[in-house]
């Protein structure tokens, strides 16, 4: 692909030479219009030619999946780690349904994504031809908006359009279907510089009047509370946030997608809330006068019975998305913008509040309600989470999977620096963590990335492996394997009498180090306390290579405190 | 309660399968659904017929509103407007009945489209209520089938304050 190349070296080919090209040099040509670098990919039958435009091209580079699932969910990973936005490129039918769990996880998250996929040719749509699938009408409740290119013309405006549309405002998935003969059909590339789409014009700069009467309300409180979710990491406001909660002397709790965006060493973090939460935080919530949401959406995880959530408080709600505000619970002063632009014009107008006693009482509640565990014979497996935030540091982005070690790094590892957790909050998809690493180790090869994720989890996703392989990446794999389901284990313990049904794998998972081993991946294992930190060490250690470390924690480990479906935050059980 | 939402959308392929998705996968009500092109051959107008308290209309219309290709949401029941609907309504007909419903359709204003030795049928158009009212009426002479349009609404222009009518300037 010549012309794609000279592009790549520098060469630019501006507006007013336009030239003639295939449908798959102007999907290439645009895509490197966007700075895309990196496309997780998987081929087959009608993306071959797209394949063929990027054979041999330095940039961007392919990175060849196992699974279409997994394409995805690095391409959410990359996104989450990175802050832009993520590429895959899968062929049509089978490829392109392998996505759906994927892209419905970047949909509830609220992650940019592209995802291209091959479509048969225009004359055969709607005939049931070989490897066809509307996955249009498939995704179309799981995607932001999502395009069929029925004319290769307008092949480079519609990318311009996804990119737009999936970064912009709320973010979120855009497929684009592409059939195989638009690929090999030509028409002349330019590409645009704008965008001009009626329907699509978020309001990013809060209303001035909303925002002065939010900084009165807050400046009166005596009890406010900043509830902060993923919203804050999405548009990078965690410098705004930090400043205003220290300007205005009001603590922080986050959502699961919200940690990191304030750090959890500040002594007016306390930590995520919700049902999962820490003991103080639902406490705060419960008590407060004043809630100020940010970029969250009070999903049922964090309020659990909604007439009993945060009773006393008047609402403050921040939220790029209008349709979060007012969904679920009353806002009394709605603020529709972009959280870094509206924290920024809230910033100068905000007082400091008279909460000395209450952050004195909230100081004494963390005191007398501190997170806790015992440490038993088998290892904890919160004790193997703190022992990975000692080892590996601050900067180093986690990603989880979905259960109680994702709700374990949640409340024992403690977040300082945003964009470093990586996990499926509102969807919840096991099997995410893993590869969703590989997408942020490809993303920030400067930075340690570790995944952590139980041993049913990974078996969803564990073809990747090979992935990781092939890709050399630094990356670590803490397998908290406790041969259960142990999320659905703990509601069986606790709501279904000890009836374990189908939830042990205990006597079917493989020994994992030979498994990755048998990948070219590096293996260790651990099943005693003193093991921990020498075995976690000697991970970091190793260069090039993914590796893969199998905890055996104890099995009977539940995680608390925890506020029982459905009940509220004084129900909490420690 | 009752609201009639205005909408428009781009005319394009698939908006409608986009719209129809959202009140199904929501668990919206819609009681029905009209579309056509406008002045503008790019742009379509919808008029939805739905149902449900405040704070579902309100997530109903914020929802419209994120759709890419809907341009505009107004909600028209708290506004001044026309509402129209057409109907078919083929009904049982004998030499006897049928100078009765004539005398129905003419009170109606509606006409007759179709006759035969059996049948009549009829085309109504007006509000919501106008049509049941038709139809409630021709009930007894035994009701074939109908095809309803569903409502097409436009706002008022006039929307200035109601002139006093008590006043004594206005003619008898």
């Amino acid at each position: 692909m010549q012309r794609v190349k000279e592009k790549e070296s520098g060469k630019k080919v501006r507006a007013g030479k336009k030239e003639r090209l295939s449908g798959s040099e102007i999907l290439i040509r645009s895509l490197i219009e966007e700075n895309v670098n990196h496309i997780f990919g998987y081929p087959g039958g009608v993306v071959i030619p797209v394949f063929d435009t990027l054979y041999n091209l330095p940039r961007p580079k392919v990175v060849l999946c196992r699974h279409e699932q997994g394409a995805q969910h690095m391409a959410d990973g990359y996104a989450r780690a990175s802050g832009k936005t993520g590429v895959c490129l899968v062929t049509s039918g089978p490829g392109a349904t392998n996505l759906v769990t994927g892209i419905a996880t970047s949909f509830m998250d609220s992650i940019p994504v592209v995802c291209i996929t091959g479509q048969v040719a225009r004359a055969a749509i709607g005939n049931d031809a070989f490897q066809e699938v509307d996955i249009i009408g498939i995704t179309r409740p799981i995607t932001k908006h999502s395009y069929l290119v029925r004319d290769v013309a307008d092949l480079a405006r519609t990318v311009k359009e996804a990119f737009y549309i999936a970064s912009t405002g709320r973010p979120g998935p855009v497929l684009i279907d592409i059939p195989k003969d638009v690929f090999l059909s030509e028409s002349e590339f330019e590409y645009p510089d704008t965008v001009d789409i009626p329907g699509f014009k978020p309001t990013e700069h809060g209303h001035i009047q909303q925002i002065k009467k939010a900084a009165e309300v807050m400046a009166q409180a005596k009890r406010p509370v900043l509830y902060v979710g993923g919203g804050c990491n999405s548009s990078n406001a965690s410098a705004e946030l930090t400043e205003l909660a220290h300007k205005a002397g009001i603590p922080v709790t986050t959502t699961l997608l919200g940690l990191g965006a304030f750090p959890e060493d500040d002594p007016l973090s306390l930590g995520m809330l919700g049902m999962h939460g820490t003991w103080y935080a639902n406490m705060a919530v419960n008590e407060s006068d004043l809630l100020i949401a940010v970029g969250s959406r009070f999903d049922d995880r964090v309020t659990g019975k909604l007439d009993a959530f945060a009773p006393k408080a008047s609402v403050i709600h921040i939220d790029v998305d209008p349709a979060s505000i007012s969904k679920n619970i009353k806002v009394d002063y709605p603020i529709v913008g972009n959280c870094k632009k509206v924290l920024k014009t809230l910033l100068p107008l905000t007082k400091k509040a008279d909460t000395a006693d209450w952050l004195n009482m909230i100081d004494h509640w963390k005191k007398t309600h501190p997170l806790k565990y015992k440490k038993g014979e088998r290892v904890k497996p919160q004790y193997v989470i703190e022992s990975i935030h000692k080892i590996c540091g601050g900067d180093t982005v986690i990603s989880t999977d979905v259960g109680q070690h994702q709700m374990f790094v949640a409340l024992h590892y403690k977040f300082l620096k945003p964009r470093t957790l990586l996990t499926s909050g509102g969807l919840g998809t096991m099997g995410f963590g893993f590869p969703a690493a590989i997408g942020a180790a490809l993303a920030s090869p400067d930075k340690k990335v570790v995944a952590i994720i139980g041993d049913g989890g990974f078996q969803m996703t564990v073809q990747e492996v090979a992935t990781a392989v092939s890709q050399r990446l630094n990356l670590i794999v803490a397998i908290l394997n406790n041969g259960f389901l142990g999320m659905v284990r703990q509601w069986q313990e606790l709501f279904f009498g000890k009836r374990y049904s189908h939830t042990c794998l205990e006597y079917t998972n493989p020994d994992f180090t030979k498994l990755v081993e048998a990948y070219g991946a590096k293996g260790m294992k651990v099943e005693k306390y003193d093991e921990v930190i020498p075995v976690l060490k000697k991970a970091m250690k190793v260069k090039n290579c993914p590796v893969f470390i199998d905890f055996h924690v104890d099995r009977h480990e539940n995680v608390y405190p925890m506020i029982p479906p459905g009940q509220m935050a004084t129900d909490i059980i420690e | 309660m009752r609201h009639t939402i205005s909408l428009l959308v781009e005319n394009k392929f698939g908006v409608q399968a986009r719209i129809a998705n959202l009140f199904s996968g929501k668990g919206y009500n819609m009681d029905s659904i009209c579309v056509g092109e406008t002045e503008n051959p790019e742009l379509s107008r919808m008029t939805i017929v739905t149902q449900g308290d405040d704070m579902v209309i309100e997530q109903i219309i914020k929802q419209l509103n994120r759709l890419i290709n809907v341009i505009k949401v107004v909600d028209l029941t708290y506004e001044e407007h026309i509402n129209r609907e057409l109907a078919l309504i083929k009904l049982s007909c004998t030499a006897s009945t049928r100078s009765s419903i004539v005398q129905i359709t003419d009170i109606f204003q509606a006409k007759i489209v179709d006759i035969s030795p059996k049948t009549l049928s009829i085309e109504v158009t007006g509000g919501n209520k106008k049509v049941q009212a038709c139809i409630s009426m021709l009930q007894p002479f035994g009701i074939k089938e109908i095809a309803r349009t569903g409502i097409v609404a436009l706002k008022r222009e006039y929307t200035g304050k109601s002139p006093d009518w008590s006043s004594s300037k206005m003619p008898a």
